[in-house]
């Protein structure tokens, strides 16, 4: 099949006049590009130049702005051409496994992956089984994404991306922070995969520029724009240059080179033995994990040293340790003599540090950042104004003083964080990666003022890098893998010591002796690639015939994906099911209307008998009223009701039994605390009450006479006879809990993949949006149900309230309800961008009509104006309606029947809603 | 002293950062103006445009009488139904109030009888159906007294019953809502400000960097508490002048400065939960998470909502525990009673003790995730 490869006239890809921005920011400029078929082509320059932008124009995930991009044939901006030729591309997004999903195993992840493409069940355990062998991960099939190494991710990124055996195979800066072995591995697969289909074309893009000087075709780009297209060879002969990155540098406009020399690195002055850092068998493990096995490091005053090692290697806990970040878990190590303990603050201030990530505040200006700085190490006010000065002199700071931190570019930040990590004149510089996602020009710039540092202050630094060649330039490096150091002493010597031409093959070198006797690992995998390839290639390739089939499958394929996270993130799953049940007991018991046994005192002024009569009434009803002592003077009451001892004073005047009887209608003062209005208002009506009754028995010991002309009034408390709270609470709990939480968790779960970047393989396959989004949608509705269970429950068990009308009616409601609710969180995960606002746009949306207008707390009868047409199309309203009937009236299927209807009836538009506003590509 | 000085700088640091954050900032004000004032005007306990029906057996001058008596904007204009149509009307939920008149209701009560009149409540509209019945008794009452009498004069009762209500003379709702809603703001946003600083400082790897220089744990704590509570401390005490005091027209009664420092007391409980959500929760989302969870706790088990003696026996020692608790009732006591130190002191003791306690317990937690953070 090697003779099937298109000609190599009819370009790949070809772009026209691209341009793209971000706000105001332009990532490409009118960008024009054809890229030859059946090559490795390789997109080269540092971060931010516009490659990731370009490669996810190309894959058509993200939205052409303007201009034109052909690919396979076809303008991928035309929605036609890209559903066709979707299943022909591949497209690894940039970020070490970012299109994975990292609570699922790697097998799950492939295996989503091939559902997604449309393999059938039979084909796809042969598939992914061939793919996991041939990369080496077969042994490692049930384990979570999220805690392989870097390498590994990216390996199965490739095994998602070759599933379904694409034409054009995109890869984003595939090795970016992977280990030298991994990375080596990686390539030779790539070339395996190459031969056994040569026909397939594959773009790739680095930072790294020394990888590209193996590949077909190199395309420099710069500022969104091609700095140059050609053969690596080509490329160096044009510019005058042996290897690619001194040949890019060269490649670049003038004003971006000037002021760039080459780097050199003055010999340490003999003589001086001081030791800035001993460290003694450094060992730190997170439970039975080892990140850090017995590292032993001895570094000396003024020394640049190196640690070199890929991403999760244990650099990072190293530094921690040294730094008294992490207390070690075995060995010791001093700094310049003193031990470090988590704590003591005298070492620290020794130390200038600067992190991995841009670790200053962005919201702080330049100047504000150095003067925090100075102050936290309290540095006298005229000290530190002069050392800022000179530092922002050497460091070229001075134009961008009043910047906000966060919007410099990101050399310059380097820069600022080095100012900063230096300000308090510390002996020992630790710096963590600091040179990532910085351009060639910009690194050497920052290495200048490392080196000046070191030779003419004395400093000792101790830098990580996963560049070789930055590792070249430090005095002694030590090179690290799996939590062990390898070998440790000068860079040349290193190579030497290993007869390597470079020192990435002596890195790699001292890897495979350190696994030699662990499990082989990816070697030798190409001929299996190309027998698994080849076996494919003659069963029948997956039809469109079968549309429908095709459709609901990649929709279960979504369902069972998401049922997978759910179960794996202990805080997503406690709040689905936990926080209802915690919520339901707080509503329940907590809002509650009911006022009773309120604490009285009487303050009986006359002590007749009439008096003790009338008090006695209060007395007798226990429900309502509780007697506490009674008060002896007017203050003594005051200071009872003020200090919420009480909240009622009855209080009886003097002559009250005269005067009753005389039938001059003695006065009886009632104080109550209406501090709280509702209370005040109920304790009000309650003396009011008791004295009716009371007035209107004629054997209450009172001498009066009942009135003429009044009616006696049978109070029917319909549904809730004996008109407690919790009769009216409990029903209309589920409605607000099935609401706030089902929605809430359904706008996270698409947000959170908008968040992680999974999302791409949404944009990339043939996925449907409405199969993308009720494939999601099927496990939450799910868990509103079972939810709904729960609570019906608790309504029985623990608060003792049957449903009295039908339960399936009202099971059915629910469904309905829980797939509207559910659908209202996809509508806002549409227009959200992150996880802190689905939660809080969700519930703020939702929480207002369901607790005003939905008759929770009022009825909807009761409601005018635009609260009133709110309530009459919230649908709460309707399952309100339906809850309360069902568990307090008692009503039949009949009379459910009209909240089903209008709920089933929200259903469609829900759907219709969300599926218009979710994008099928990336904005 | 440089442990106080620390603590100086790193808050007034996190004061210049929450300045940065317009949302943030806009989102503080709203709560602590807008909001206050939808949430005190616009609820109400007073029976409003109640839904009412009569089935009229009498067909009498009196029930015609009757009808007349229930208009808006308390009720709506009362409806004609036959007596049959009573439970279904009530099943669909149009009436809340459904009043039969007996026949021959007119006629007995001319000698002297006490004829009965069925009420039909739908008592599941809790907070409207017994003021709203009683309101209907008192109204059916008086009018048929005056209907017999030929007289709007209301006769005199044999005892008479003089209600006083303190602290609260015209039971004005908004009195008692407009603080409550203070109370939640201060809840809400507290935990909102500091833990979200918290979070934002380890994902941008800032905390780490404060680490390494000479600060311990406990000043980069401090530093949030003191610096998110005065913000809040201040938009409280703006929000009380300028809002309930000028807008709402609420008089406090007791101590001013009593009560800031009863709020200051509570800030320091609510920035130390702050720092313990966002110290256990691992990214923004789950943070959210969990203040839905936690704060809707805090607010309604509070007794701002419903009052605290309602709640069940053991619910009541529970939320002997909740600070909220505690923070509404001194707040009733010293903005409507007038309360002193004498009468709040329990409660200050109990706010502090827990704020103190919930401050250690997430300092050691807080030091600890530093450790393992990755």
């Amino acid at each position: 099949m090697s003779s099937a490869a298109p000609a190599d006239g009819t370009p790949v890809v070809s772009i026209e006049g691209v341009t793209h921005r971000y706000g105001a920011a332009v990532a490409l400029d009118s960008l024009s590009l054809d890229i030859p078929s059946g090559r490795m082509v390789g997109i080269i320059g540092p971060d931010g130049v516009g490659k990731s932008t370009l490669m996810a124009l190309i894959a058509g995930s993200k939205k052409m702005q303007q201009g034109k991009v052909s690919v396979l044939g076809g303008d991928i901006g035309d929605i036609r051409h890209r559903r066709s030729a979707c299943p022909r591309i591949a497209y690894m997004p940039q970020g070490l496994g970012k299109n994975l999903y990292l609570e699922l195993s790697v097998q799950e992840n492939v295996d989503f992956m091939a559902r997604l493409f449309g393999l059938s069940a039979t084909e796809r355990p042969v598939r992914v089984k061939e793919l996991l062998e041939a990369t080496g991960l077969g042994p490692f099939h049930g384990r979570p994404a999220g805690k392989l190494s870097g390498g590994m991710k990216q390996k199965v990124g490739l095994c998602g991306a070759l599933v379904h055996e694409p034409d054009l195979l995109i890869l984003d800066e595939p090795t970016t922070g992977v280990d030298p072995l991994s990375r080596r591995q990686f390539w030779t697969l790539i070339d395996d995969i190459r031969a056994g289909r040569p026909s397939m074309s594959v773009i790739i893009s680095t930072a790294y520029m020394d990888e590209a000087q193996q590949w077909d075709w190199i395309v420099a780009m710069d500022a969104g724009r091609v700095l140059a297209t050609g053969t690596p060879s080509e490329l160096m002969e044009r510019t005058g240059t042996k290897d690619l990155e001194k040949c890019f540098i060269a490649l670049l406009p003038e004003e971006k080179r000037s002021g760039h020399v080459e780097v050199t690195i003055p010999p340490r002055a003999e003589g001086k033995t001081e030791i800035a850092i001993d460290a003694k068998g450094l060992t730190r493990r997170f439970g039975d994990f080892v990140a850090v096995d017995r590292v032993t490091l001895t570094i000396e005053r003024g020394e640049i040293f190196g640690f070199l090692g890929s991403n999760g290697c244990g650099k990072s806990t190293t530094m921690k340790m040294l730094t008294g970040l992490l207390p070690p878990s075995e060995g010791s190590a001093t700094l310049f003599g003193q031990s470090v303990e988590a704590g003591s603050i005298e070492v620290r201030k020794n130390i200038g540090y600067m992190t991995q990530a841009f670790s200053l505040y962005g919201e702080l200006t330049v100047r504000q950042n150095l003067i925090l700085d100075a102050r936290l190490y309290h540095i006298p006010p005229e000290k530190a104004k002069a050392r800022i000065t000179e530092l922002v002199e050497q460091f070229g700071l001075g134009p961008y003083l009043d910047a906000l931190a966060g919007d410099l570019p990101m050399g310059l930040r380097q820069r600022l964080s080095l100012a900063v990590a230096v300000l308090h004149g510390p002996a020992l510089l630790i710096l963590d990666e600091p040179t990532s996602g910085v351009d060639p020009v910009a690194r050497d710039s920052f290495w200048e003022l490392l080196v000046d540092l070191s030779r003419q202050q004395g400093v000792t630094i101790f830098v990580t890098t996963h560049f070789m060649n930055e590792a070249m330039r430090c005095d002694r490096i030590s090179l690290m893998n799996a939590g062990k150091v390898l070998a440790c002493d000068a860079p040349q010597k290193l190579i030497d010591g290993r007869n390597a031409a470079t020192l990435e093959e002596a890195f790699i070198g001292y890897m495979e002796d350190a696994i030699a006797d662990a499990a082989p690992g990816g070697t030798g995998a190409a001929s299996r690639v190309a027998a698994a390839d080849a076996q494919l290639a003659t069963a029948p390739a997956p039809t469109e015939s079968s549309g429908i089939r095709l459709r609901i499958d990649r929709m279960l394929a979504y369902s069972v994906n998401e049922t997978m996270q759910i179960l794996r993130d202990p805080v997503r799953l406690a709040f689905a099911f936990v926080g209802s049940a915690v919520l339901m007991l707080v509503f329940g018991f907590g809002i509650t209307t009911d006022v009773e046994r309120i604490r009285y005192a009487t303050f009986d002024l006359d002590r007749s008998p009439e008096s003790r009569a009338y008090l006695e009434e209060f007395a007798g009803t226990a429900r309502y009223f509780a007697q506490t002592a009674p008060i002896r003077s007017a203050e003594d009451g005051l200071k009872r009701l003020q200090s919420d001892d009480i909240s009622l004073v009855l209080e009886v005047p003097p002559n009250f039994g005269r005067n009753l009887r005389r039938g001059s209608g003695p006065e009886v003062m009632a104080q109550v605390d209406g501090a709280n209005t509702f209370r005040g208002e109920t304790v009000s009506q309650y003396v009011q009450a008791t004295q009716g009754t009371m007035l209107q028995d004629p054997a209450s010991g009172l001498p009066i006479v009942p009135e003429k002309y009044t009616a006696k009034f049978q109070d029917r408390y319909m549904y809730n006879p004996t008109f407690e709270s919790v009769y009216a609470m409990v029903p209309s709990v589920p409605p607000l809990l099935l609401i706030l939480i089902p929605a809430i968790l359904m706008a996270i779960s698409v947000v959170r993949e908008k968040e992680l970047g999974s999302i791409i393989n949404f944009y990339v396959t043939p996925t449907g949006r409405l199969e993308y989004l009720m494939g999601k949608q099927i496990p939450y509705i799910c868990i509103g149900m079972i939810n709904y269970f729960i609570l019906v429950a608790m309504a029985i068990v623990v608060f003792g309230i049957p449903i009295k009308g039908s339960f399936l009616m009202l099971t059915l409601c629910t469904l309905l309800y829980v797939t509207v609710t559910t659908g209202i969180g996809l509508v806002i995960s549409t227009f959200v961008s992150s996880q802190v606002a689905a939660v809080f746009v969700t519930a703020i949306i939702t929480l207002l009509p369901t607790v005003q207008f939905s008759g929770l707390l009022q009825p909807v009868s009761t409601l005018s104006g635009r609260a009133k047409i709110i309530g009459t199309f919230w649908p709460t309203t309707y399952y309100m309606h339906a809850s309360k009937g069902a568990f307090t009236k008692g009503l039949g299927p009949d009379l459910l029947m009209q909240d089903v209807i209008f709920l089933a009836c929200c259903i469609p538009i829900l759907w219709a809603v969300s599926t218009m506003a979710l994008g099928k590509q990336e904005k | 002293m440089t442990s106080l000085l620390n603590i100086f700088w790193l808050g007034l640091k996190e004061l210049r950062s929450l300045g940065s954050d317009l949302v943030m900032i806009f989102f503080v004000a709203y709560a602590f103006t807008g909001a206050i004032y939808i949430q005190a005007t616009g609820t109400s306990s007073e029976v409003n445009n109640a839904s009412i029906a009569f089935v009229d057996e009498d067909q009498s001058a009196l029930s015609k009488e009757l009808m007349n008596a229930f208009y808006p904007p308390r009720f709506q204009f009362p409806e004609t139904i036959l007596p049959t149509d009573v439970e279904t009307t009530m099943d669909e939920g149009r009436f809340m109030f459904v009043v039969v008149i007996p026949p021959r209701f007119q006629a007995d009560l001319g000698i002297g009888r006490h004829p009965d009149i069925q009420l039909n409540i739908d008592a599941t509209a809790m907070q409207q159906a017994a003021i709203g019945a009683n309101y209907i008794k008192n109204i059916v009452n008086s009018r048929i007294t005056s209907f017999f009498a030929r007289t709007d004069k209301v006769a005199r009762e044999p005892i008479n019953l003089v209600i006083r209500r303190l602290f609260n003379p015209n039971g004005e709702a908004s009195w008692f809502t407009s603080v409550v809603a203070i109370i939640n703001q201060v809840t809400l946003l507290t935990v909102i400000l500091t833990g979200a600083a918290v979070i934002r400082e380890r994902e941008h790897g800032t905390l780490e960097h404060l680490l390494v220089m000479p600060l311990t744990a406990f000043e980069i704590a401090l530093a949030k508490v003191w610096a998110n509570g005065l913000v809040i401390l201040v938009a409280t005490s703006l929000s009380l002048y300028l809002v309930v005091e000028t807008a709402l027209q609420v008089p406090f009664t007791g101590s001013a400065a009593l009560w800031f420092s009863g709020v200051a007391l509570y800030l320091f409980f609510a920035t130390a939960l702050g720092i313990f959500l966002g110290t256990i929760s691992r990214s923004m989302a789950q943070f959210a998470l969990l203040i839905i969870l936690v704060v809707l706790v805090l607010q309604l088990l509070s007794g701002g909502s419903t009052p605290v003696e309602s709640q069940p026996i053991a619910l009541q020692y529970m939320t002997l525990f909740l600070p909220s608790r505690h923070f509404v009732s001194f707040s009733q006591k010293i903005i409507y009673r007038g309360g002193g130190m004498s009468a709040v002191w329990p409660q200050f003791l109990m706010v502090a003790g827990i704020g103190l306690a919930f401050f250690m317990y997430s300092l050691v937690l807080f030091r600890k995730s530093i450790a393992v953070t990755k």
